[in-house]
């Protein structure tokens, strides 16, 4: 049996390791893509809220567990509750960021508030470091251990039943986000501003307060994948959120920046090239590229799609919001 | 706290430094023979330096008296290096002008004790390293440079010969795409081909990712007996967390990289089962690992860690040659160059942790790898085989 038939068989496999990171993209993603589609804004400090919320979530669960609580409470609720709270934390330091940091210069030129927000990602790094550092004596953490089952979904399909739990709830707060979005007063307000500000102000929509919403669930949102990632890989320090948060915000640039239904796909989409990419790109190339070229594949393939379609794959040629 | 305790640490060293000088004083009769630690003392590694320092002195203090019925005082320099090769080039610069020193004993890191090697040599002072494992700490060839532990190329060699005696004839291969990682993957992968055996995958990681699913998948569907890890142990415990939560039942195996605590932490219940290759070794189970453990805490307070025992050793190493130097000139104070020969030429010195036998570049060929296995999850694992190296030398 040469290699790729051997890798065949693992198709099934893969698809589920590359939707669980797919889905955990995309959350982060929406984050991005929403305060983009509002004040045209690259929030370069949302990868360090993703963080915020792994480490609040990943505390929530080690306080469980050295409570005793954790062993006897079911492992869902334990994650609902640790998820919650993440949110809770995230939406609430978002918020605050914004207000402390984005607020002040919102008329200043595009590029202060870039300036701006690289500071806020590095200040928020070193500050969950040294706390993490004068409480544990140690800067990273490594989450309880939720689920153990397996579940076999196929012939050649067995997967964690946490990875089911996590595309669940992304999937879960997705339809959520949409729902709100297309239907809710608020959402409705948050589409009015995003298509243009003043006007939306003329109409009595109290701007300020649309902005902080969109970074109260952009935030939590954020916390809540923070959370579901550190479950699913088990270890996250002060930095996890860099490299995640850049393939994040590539993927809502990829979907379309500034679409909510293209920051989903273009996660989803980045983590299937990447997992499937890993596997497949030493067979293909007859070894001379092995799995450590995934990110190049990657972002080669995006960039081939942005040269035809520069404003992605949802992005509309022309308009400039949503 | 570390970094707190450093001024005291300092002082301390202070003290030590001017007690000497004082006791040089009192007793200008005798030729003074000085003999330099160099550690990190202070700074985050200063946890193994100063047990290292500890071993270096309990030692020297050991010898004392013996070197005083010779007609020398034998006097304790340590030195902090800071686990910093600029702290460490700057303290090897002073120890080549202080005429008194005759060799040192260190480093701890093989980055610091490379460049400040650099300067021994041109100041023709010999040193002993108890745990520096780069290759290229010795294959420089300086005639200054020794060390009593073993090399990073004889873990991959050693953790082959391993897999394939438990009958394991078919590995997947893992590395982070480090110099260390992949190049003790890579001395693996050529031992376990010469011994017959069949490496079904070699791929690469990112360090510092947390999903490693692509890899996993490919280890499943390749049917691999085994995983060799060339990595640390932050992925190495992530790998083994997720190896076992996909199901995939592959006996897994890496180098000194994966040797921490944090292991456990990270992996949990999945770590039972796995091994590791470390150069150093527990010696507290052996009779005179006992005596010496036992010495060790009377002086200092606390237990032997790591390779305090090594730091013993290579004191002893270092004594016995000056005191054959000695001999060789007729009972008067050795020069530094006939240190150098002496350390170089010793053969045969039977030790704590391990015995001694230098080749010309100054490698131990009598050094162990050893391969510890946990059995349960708890940190030290236990010590299952010792290896020699003295086959895996290629000079």
């Amino acid at each position: 049996m040469n290699q790729l038939q051997v890798l065949v068989k693992i198709i099934p496999q893969l698809l589920s390791d590359g939707l669980a990171l797919g889905f955990v993209y995309a959350i982060v993603a929406l984050g991005y893509t929403m305060v983009y589609g509002i004040l045209e804004f690259i929030n370069f400090a949302h990868s360090e809220l993703f963080m915020f919320g792994a480490f609040v979530g990943t505390e929530v669960l080690l306080l469980l567990k050295s409570a005793g609580i954790l062993a006897d409470m079911s492992p869902t609720v334990a994650l609902l509750l640790s998820m919650l709270v993440a949110m809770i934390f995230s939406g609430a330091l978002g918020v605050t960021v914004d207000r402390v940091a984005y607020r002040p210069v919102r008329s200043a030129p595009k590029l202060v508030p870039f300036i701006s927000a690289i500071g806020v990602s590095f200040i928020l790094q070193d500050l969950v470091r040294m706390v993490e550092e004068a409480k544990n004596g140690k800067f990273y953490l490594n989450a309880p251990t939720l689920f153990t089952n397996r579940i076999t979904l196929a012939p050649n399909m067995v997967v964690p039943e946490k990875t089911l739990y996590i595309v669940g709830l992304c999937l879960l707060m997705m339809v959520a986000l949409t729902l709100f979005v297309s239907k809710n007063k608020w959402g409705k307000a948050m589409r009015a501003v995003a298509q243009d500000r003043e006007t939306a102000r003329l109409m009595g929509i109290n701007v300020d307060k649309v902005i902080a919403l969109t970074f109260l669930i952009g935030a939590a949102l954020g916390g809540a994948a923070g959370t579901l990632f550190s479950v699913q890989y088990g270890s996250i320090s002060p930095y996890s959120g860099f490299v995640l948060g850049m393939k994040a915000f590539t993927a809502a640039v990829f979907g379309g920046i500034g679409k909510i239904p293209g920051a989903m796909l273009g996660g989803i989409l980045l983590g299937l090239i990447e997992v499937f990419g890993a596997s497949f790109l030493g067979a293909l190339t007859g070894g001379v590229f092995g799995s450590e070229y995934k990110d190049v594949l990657a972002f080669a393939i995006l960039i081939l799609i942005l040269i035809f379609k520069p404003s992605g794959l949802l992005g509309k040629p022309v308009g400039e919001k949503v | 706290m570390k970094r707190a305790l450093s001024p005291l640490v300092s002082l301390l060293v202070a003290i030590t430094l001017l007690a000497g000088g004082v006791s040089a004083v009192a007793q200008t009769a005798l030729p003074v023979i000085k003999i330099a630690s160099v550690t990190p003392l202070s700074g985050s590694q200063a946890a193994m330096g100063e047990t290292i320092k500890d071993g270096i002195e309990l030692a020297l203090n050991e010898r004392v008296e013996e070197f005083k019925a010779l007609g020398f005082d034998l006097q304790f320099a340590p030195q902090d290096d800071q686990a910093d090769p600029k702290v460490g080039v700057s303290i090897a610069q002073r120890l080549i002008e202080d005429k008194d020193i005759l060799a040192i004993v260190g480093h701890w890191n093989s980055g610091v004790a490379i460049p400040s090697s650099e300067v021994y040599n041109q100041g023709n002072l010999a040193m002993v390293s108890p745990a520096n494992t780069a290759v290229a700490v010795t294959d420089r060839a300086l005639p200054v440079v020794n060390r009593i532990c073993a090399r990073d190329d004889a873990q991959g060699p050693a953790g082959a010969d391993y897999l394939f005696s438990l009958g394991l004839t078919s590995v997947f291969i893992l590395q982070d795409k480090t110099a260390y990682g992949q190049g003790v993957a890579d001395e693996f992968q050529k031992r376990y081909i010469a011994l017959g055996g069949q490496v079904l995958g070699y791929e690469g990681i990112t360090a510092g990712e947390a999903d490693y699913s692509a890899v996993e998948e490919m280890i499943r569907a390749s049917g691999a007996q085994a995983v060799y890890f060339g990595g640390i142990y932050p992925e190495g415990a992530l790998l083994i967390k997720q190896l076992k939560e996909k199901g995939i039942e592959v006996t897994f195996l890496g180098p000194d990289g994966m040797d921490s605590a944090e292991l456990v932490n990270i992996a949990g219940e999945a770590v039972v089962g796995t091994y590791y290759t470390s150069t150093a070794a527990d010696v507290s189970g052996t009779e005179k690992g006992a005596a010496f453990a036992a010495a060790f805490k009377a002086r200092f307070g606390h237990n032997p860690e790591g390779y305090a025992a090594y730091g013993y050793d290579a004191l002893n190493v270092t004594l016995d040659a000056i005191k054959r130097a000695i001999d060789a000139n007729g009972g008067a104070l050795p020069t530094r160059e006939q240190v150098v020969t002496a350390v170089r030429a010793t053969s045969g010195y039977e030790g704590l942790a391990t015995n001694v036998t230098f080749n010309e570049i100054g490698d131990n060929t009598e050094a162990t790898v050893y391969v510890l296995g946990f059995s349960e999850a708890a940190y030290p694992p236990a010590v299952i085989k010792a290896i020699p190296v003295a086959e895996y030398l290629k000079k």
